[in-house]
């Protein structure tokens, strides 16, 4: 009997022994960024030996919950007035923001090989066309700015839709029921390439900067897993993952 | 200080009226005969029909709104139907959402029906046609009035869980202003946008209407039941 004990105790250990070494740490990331952080999270592990859980969402609900001590260690948001708020409300360490990603906006339809560019929307019975809320989602602000740039503001007004985030945004495309939509340009390419549908990048000077901000969140200040955490974000290995995926970096 | 309402929170509410009276009046001209027959029949699948009207009740609703916007799309078969007929698709549209809140809040409204007529018992209708009352005529002298609480409770809860309804009309809904954008969805922009104060006043008002309605259901119920 002692002997079995013996091995399924070394058994255990064997088990665990992979883990043993690194901490574990919880990173709340905005919905955008689901790909690259199944990437990223990964290749953290393998360098540092700390162990990623994830946690997707909107920016708006992990702010909200944040405030109310979430459980998360580092905050990857899809704009940068939240993390800076959290900053100086006290909730996140002062100074430990930085720039991870610069998001793309895409002018995106379902059917492949169409030539796709912004005189599509300008036809008067073209379908709808599916946005990320303007006023929550950053994806959707970048969207309602390049659509007033481009002087469609008045043709679109009746036939806008919008999505609760960009993934809800892409569904509503993805489904048929709306023709084109304003996606994130990291849901439908990849190493540069489209993968998917059709598709015109829209111009980063019709919009605002999709700046993506990621801070320290200050119940874990003296976490180690964290903040090599945070140093992993902004290696050229990480940089060069997140580049892949269809974001700008700085 | 800002008006504690706005005008767009204003149109929610009145579109959150307008989307529940329109389902609950539909729900009780369909439901109850569909309770009519769950209650009486004999058939095998009747089983299976039961199954189906609970279903709602289990399935988380984004799980609902997902399938519906998949099916109500230009390319599902609903939305092909809906098409042809000169409807064109249903998502993001008022009668989109009527449609997913009849499926979603059918079970509120069925089966509070259905057991006041299994509670009935065929013995009051035998009794009405002994004495020459044709069925219609005996059903709305005799097995509406005895069915009456579950009547009202059927009517309540699919006004009620239409208002609160919330995940169903996220996926289908597309947010649109005296469309598709309820109170629920009204809500969750405000907490979204940071906008707390707005938010807490709906909210808060949402909590009070539903605990209002219930309340006023169970002092009915109990007052019926007393006499």
């Amino acid at each position: 009997m002692p002997k079995t004990l013996r091995s399924l105790c070394a058994a255990l250990l064997l088990l665990i022994a992979p883990f043993a070494t690194g901490g574990e740490i919880t990173v709340a990331v905005a919905s955008n960024f689901i790909k690259p952080i199944e990437a990223l999270a990964p290749a953290f592990s393998e360098a540092t030996g700390h162990r990623v859980r994830l946690s997707t969402g909107s920016t708006g609900k992990f702010y909200a919950q944040i405030q109310r001590g979430a459980p998360f260690d580092v905050f990857l948001s899809a704009d940068e007035a939240r993390p800076a708020r959290l900053e100086d409300e006290g909730f996140a360490v002062q100074g430990s923001r930085f720039i991870y990603a610069i998001g793309r906006l895409v002018l995106w339809q379902a059917e492949t090989n169409r030539d796709i560019r912004p005189d599509v929307l300008r036809i008067a019975d073209g379908g709808r066309v599916a946005v990320a809320n303007p006023v929550t989602a950053p994806y959707g602000t970048a969207a309602a700015a390049a659509i007033e740039n481009l002087g469609l503001s008045a043709t679109l007004a009746s036939r806008l839709v919008q999505g609760e985030n960009i993934g809800q945004t892409f569904q509503f495309v993805a489904t048929g029921n709306a023709a084109f939509g304003f996606v994130a340009w990291s849901q439908v390419s990849q190493n540069g390439a489209l993968i998917r549908g059709s598709g015109w990048l829209v111009p980063a000077d019709l919009h605002p900067p999709i700046r993506q901000a990621a801070t320290l969140l200050s119940r874990s200040k003296d976490k180690p897993a964290a903040r090599d955490f945070m140093v992993f974000l902004k290696s050229e290995t990480a940089r060069q993952i997140i580049r892949q995926h269809g974001y700008d970096t700085e | 200080m800002n008006a504690i309402l706005s005008p767009a929170d204003v149109d929610a509410i009145w579109l959150t009226l307008k989307l529940a009276l329109t389902v609950t009046v539909l729900l009780l001209l369909l439901g109850t005969p569909l309770a009519w027959w769950l209650a009486h029949s004999r058939a095998r699948w009747r089983g299976a029909v039961n199954a189906l009207v609970a279903l709602p009740l289990i399935l988380p609703p984004t799980v609902l709104g997902f399938y519906l916007l998949v099916a109500m799309g230009p390319n599902g078969p609903l939305g092909r139907l809906t098409s042809e007929i000169g409807l064109g698709a249903l998502p993001f549209t008022f009668a989109g959402l009527v449609i997913g809140s009849l499926i979603y809040s059918l079970p509120f409204v069925v089966q509070p029906i259905r057991d006041a007529f299994i509670a009935i018992g065929p013995r009051p209708l035998e009794v009405a046609a002994t004495l020459g009352a044709r069925p219609i005529d005996a059903f709305f002298s005799v097995v509406f009035p005895l069915a009456r609480p579950g009547f009202l409770t059927a009517t309540v809860l699919g006004f009620a869980h239409t208002v609160g309804e919330f995940g169903v009309v996220l996926m289908i809904g597309g947010n649109i202003p005296n469309e598709t954008r309820v109170v629920a969805i009204q809500i969750y922009d405000h907490v979204e946008a940071l906008e707390y104060t707005q938010a807490h006043w709906l909210a808060g008002g949402l909590l009070a209407f539903s605990f209002i309605v219930l309340l006023a259901l169970h002092t009915l119920n109990d007052r019926q039941a007393r006499r």
